[in-house]
């Protein structure tokens, strides 16, 4: 029973990682309705400058943090003025391919720039596993101290973003946006500003997100198959819902961990590949929105 | 002015249902097929052959299916490799446990074999839509990749998971040299094409149009939905997994699952996509574009002069590859085909200014 | 202009204590009409009263949470449009459902659907049965675009169309179907003088030459009165009037809740 609580503990932590990725995704999606699949090589990009801002000029930390958000800001705000304003009016699809797009280009230019080793990213995060529980389950249980800082981190962000949607001005304009550019613009929601910091937020989550798995893994290309990963969360939460995104997480965090260790063995192993997609198309089959996104209404 | 129609009246409706009714334009297909089946195998060497003609022949036929599925059905699906991976493993194990059996039907045996999981993945496809379906045809990808490196049967207990084709004979042709390989590849994509052109026009492409474009209305008028996106999903994956058969047996010989992954699921919706939604012509200038994009790419810097290691060339290639496809999106994101079609309208004119 | 003696039969439609809600929203409230044959009846009341979603429940696209429908004799709790359409149910709609990548053509094609039968390996080859096929019922659509005039745009995709012209492709697409009850929603919402006459002319011709029964939902009272020979009147998701042009003129209900009174 202690082994499975620790599979399980440490399958929902591993969740909340995929729902740091996955909250760049609904970000972006809610505020500008494009599905960005570039928010992988944004994960990648952000924590390759930060490391290598830290290892070639021998920067303190926190300035490299600093000059790493500046740096995401900027291409934002390229992003914005080269791909989104030209494409304003296209079809989702057009948009979608162009996310594509961006993708494999910060995935060569990051690499182009900053060269594609595998670095070790280390930002004082402890990392002994830590032994919880010890009077519950004999031997206690054991998780990482990695993951626990990313439950927290993550727990805060997704509070900071909930209020800032639901509560601000720029969040209500935010949501505006995602539903009709046109009418948005109608109103007078100046779509170019909100644009820069909607991808802007996104690309900080993105950083956060880096820095986290990039402690975990090491800073490398395989960086952005993680964001292939939040993708079942995704479908699973539904592509509007900030909460949708962190319930997700834990669902396919926990469920892929489980299956992978419990029903792995019976089919030669390696079922993580698909097994998240597999779970959350079944859920999609059940309510076709994801649990929270929004009904598409058509009404004729 | 050369593509007036002006004279070209049609006096029955057979005439104006005939897939090319203007004549310029039948003329046009003609020069094409006759430069594909006459002036190429005259003039063109091995390596334009296998290097760039084989390819596109092939990568043609899959963008030809997915465009079925996306731009005329409207049900995107990001599964393509998975599809053509398991045509080209059922082509081989067809063509290993079965002795004696004729290539060519085991290539259309294949297709089937793709249709029926083609039908399967689809059926998420009746109650998911949009980017969620697109996110799920992801599930169908992984799934496939992972049956076909896990589970032995299907490269037949091969050690390495590497597998190779066996030789090619119909009847007493053997097709070893690239020209026999090109011209069969060649034939069978002129046929699909005018099988695919005849759905088209048919009810059975207006269905998927119209499921594409408002399917609550398409359902209300009568077309069921099922049938609708289930039948595209099984033409599709036809092409699909007959083109997998092609590429795995025509050009690459040997394979493992890898040379179906992600990555050539999004090349080919980017065939797609660059060559145009909806437009079967634009499955061709897709397919072009993309297969011949990588060579030029490799080959600039020689050209150019500038020494870069291989691996800053593969980044260059990701970012030129990445800058390309946004620039193609801002410009035309109707793609090569509605350049094409603008660049006849442009005939009817030239050279006169208006 | 009033409408000419039609050969009215039986009733061909019957709504009983029908009730839609959503969510907590009450669209419609134990609401019961019914249509003769050949007739021409309108729904109307002022917006939000429920006549799209009354048109929505015959044709199966809006199921009733109460009450039931009978169309040609067969009761059923619920359509599916499908088999609406099968039955002989076409319609048109308040913002125009056309499938705007087609053409003209195209589109009317589509009406054609549940009448084409020829397989998919006879698709394929597409010469032969299929051809035949395309050929009649190209005929056949030729004719209505004949009898809308709207030859000079058959190739045009639909979506460059003006509004006008999209509405008469709605309907050519509704006609090509053959069906024995027609669903108007606002046929005539944006037009202008001419093109009301127009479509008015349509729909009397419709009626009178194939004795297509139409329940027609509009707001230009001067084209309700004029054209149908009954009305049922909504307010709120009830009915608050039933009966013919003039009976309706004159229901203080009505008056009350719509249609005013002359200063």
């Amino acid at each position: 029973m202690g082994f499975f609580i620790e599979v399980l503990l440490g399958g929902l932590m591993a969740g909340v990682l995929y729902s740091l990725v996955a909250l760049g995704f609904v970000l972006i999606f809610k505020a500008s309705g494009v599905f960005n699949f570039a928010q992988g090589a944004m994960v990648l990009f952000a924590a390759l400058t930060f490391v290598r801002l830290m290892e070639i000029f021998n920067l303190p930390m926190l300035l490299a943090l600093a000059l790493t958000v500046v740096v995401m800001i900027v291409l934002a705000m390229v992003i914005e003025r080269i791909v989104l304003r030209p494409l304003v009016n296209q079809p989702g699809i057009a948009l979608f391919m162009a996310t594509l797009g961006i993708s494999y280009f910060l995935d060569g230019f990051g690499q182009a720039v900053w060269g594609s080793d595998v670095y070790t990213l280390d930002v004082g995060i402890p990392k002994e596993p830590l032994t919880i529980l010890g009077n519950l389950f004999e031997g206690g249980v054991l998780i990482q101290s990695e993951d626990l800082v990313a439950t927290v981190v993550a727990g805060l962000l997704v509070a900071g973003l909930a209020l800032f949607f639901q509560k601000t001005r720029i969040g209500r304009a935010l949501r505006a946006v995602a539903d009709d550019h046109q009418a948005a613009q109608s109103v007078g929601i100046p779509l170019n500003y909100i644009w820069v910091i909607v991808w802007t937020v996104a690309g900080l989550v993105a950083l956060v997100a880096g820095i986290m798995w990039g402690s975990k893994l090491g800073v490398q290309f395989s960086l952005t198959f993680v964001a292939l990963k939040a993708l079942p969360v995704l479908i699973l939460g539904g592509f509007e819902s900030i909460l949708g995104a962190i319930v997700g997480g834990l669902i396919i965090g926990a469920g892929e961990k489980l299956a992978e260790i419990y029903l792995g063995p019976l089919v030669g192993g390696g079922i993580e590949n698909w097994f998240a997609y597999v779970v959350a198309l079944l859920f999609l089959l059940i309510r076709p929105e994801g649990l929270f996104g929004e009904k598409h209404i058509d009404r004729v | 002015m050369l593509y007036r129609e002006s004279g070209q009246f049609k006096t029955t409706y057979t005439a104006d249902q005939a897939v090319f009714p203007i004549a310029q334009d039948r003329w046009f297909i003609a020069i094409w097929v006759a430069l594909g089946f006459v002036v190429v195998p005259l003039f063109a060497n091995e390596y334009l052959m296998r290097a760039i003609l084989i390819p596109f022949v092939i990568m043609a036929l899959a963008a030809l299916g997915l465009n079925l599925l996306v731009g005329y059905c409207g049900q995107l699906s990001l599964g393509t490799g998975g599809f053509m991976a398991v045509g080209a493993y059922a082509a081989y194990n067809l063509c290993i446990r079965v002795p004696g059996l004729n290539p060519i039907v085991a290539f259309l045996l294949a297709g089937g074999c793709a249709t029926v999981v083609g039908i399967v993945f689809g059926i998420p496809s009746l109650r998911i839509k949009g980017y969620y379906l697109a996110v799920a045809t992801l599930a169908s990808q992984f799934f496939l990749e992972w049956i076909f490196n896990r589970v032995p049967w299907f490269t037949n207990y091969t050690p390495s998971g590497s597998i190779s084709a066996p030789t090619l004979s119909l009847f007493s042709l053997k097709f070893e040299t690239p020209l026999a390989k090109y011209l069969l590849c060649l034939t069978l994509l002129v046929i699909f094409a005018m099988v695919a052109k005849n759905l088209v026009r048919g009810r059975i492409g207006r269905s998927w149009m119209a499921t594409r474009d408002m399917d609550v209305a398409a359902e209300i008028i009568g077309i069921r939905p099922m049938y609708a996106k289930l039948s595209a999903f099984a033409v599709s994956s036809f092409y699909v997994g007959v083109a997998g058969a092609l590429w795995a047996f025509v050009h690459l010989g040997s394979w493992e699952p890898a040379a179906f992954d992600i990555n050539r699921s999004f090349s080919i919706l980017f065939m797609v996509i660059i060559g145009g939604l909806g437009s079967i012509v634009g499955a061709f200038l897709g397919a072009a574009f993309i297969t011949t994009l990588p060579l030029i790419l490799n080959q600039a810097p020689q050209w150019i002069g500038i020494p870069l290691s291989t691996a800053m060339i593969s980044h260059l290639e990701f970012m030129i590859f990445g800058a390309l496809i946004l620039f193609f999106l801002i410009v035309e994101p109707l793609g090569l085909a509605r350049l094409w079609r603008i660049g006849k309208e442009k005939l009817r004119l030239w050279p006169f200014p208006h | 202009m009033s409408a000419p003696a039609r050969r009215i039969g039986d009733v061909i439609l019957k709504l009983e204590n029908i009730s839609l809600s959503f969510g907590g929203v009450k669209a419609l409230s134990d609401i019961s009409l019914d249509v003769r044959e050949h007739e021409i009846r309108a729904i109307i009341g002022p917006n939000g009263a429920g006549k799209s979603s009354m048109l929505n429940v015959i044709n199966g696209v809006y199921h009733p949470s109460a009450g039931s429908v009978t169309f040609k004799g067969n009761t059923r709790k619920q359509m599916r449009p499908h088999e609406a359409a099968s039955q002989g149910i076409a319609r048109t709609f308040q913002n125009i459902a056309l499938f705007k990548g087609m053409s003209v053509l195209d589109n009317l094609m589509t009406g054609r659907t549940l009448k084409m039968k020829a397989g998919f390996l006879s698709q394929c080859l597409y010469f032969g049965p299929a051809l035949r096929e395309e050929l009649e019922h190209r005929r056949k659509v030729e004719e209505i675009i004949d009898f809308l005039q709207i030859e000079s745009i058959r190739k045009t995709p639909v979506g460059r169309l003006p509004y006008g012209l999209q509405k008469r492709v709605e309907l050519g697409r509704a006609l090509a179907a053959e069906p024995e009850m027609l669903l108007l929603d606002e046929p005539m919402a944006g037009m202008n003088v001419e093109e009301k006459q127009d479509m008015c002319r349509f729909i009397l011709d419709v009626n009178d030459e194939f004795g297509t029964t139409i329940v027609l939902i509009e707001h230009d009272m001067g084209v309700v009165m004029d054209l149908s020979d009954r009305v049922v009147v909504l307010d709120y998701g009830r009915k608050i009037g039933d009966g013919t042009p003039d009976e309706i003129r004159t229901n203080q209900a009505v008056i009350d809740a719509y249609l005013g009174v002359k200063h």
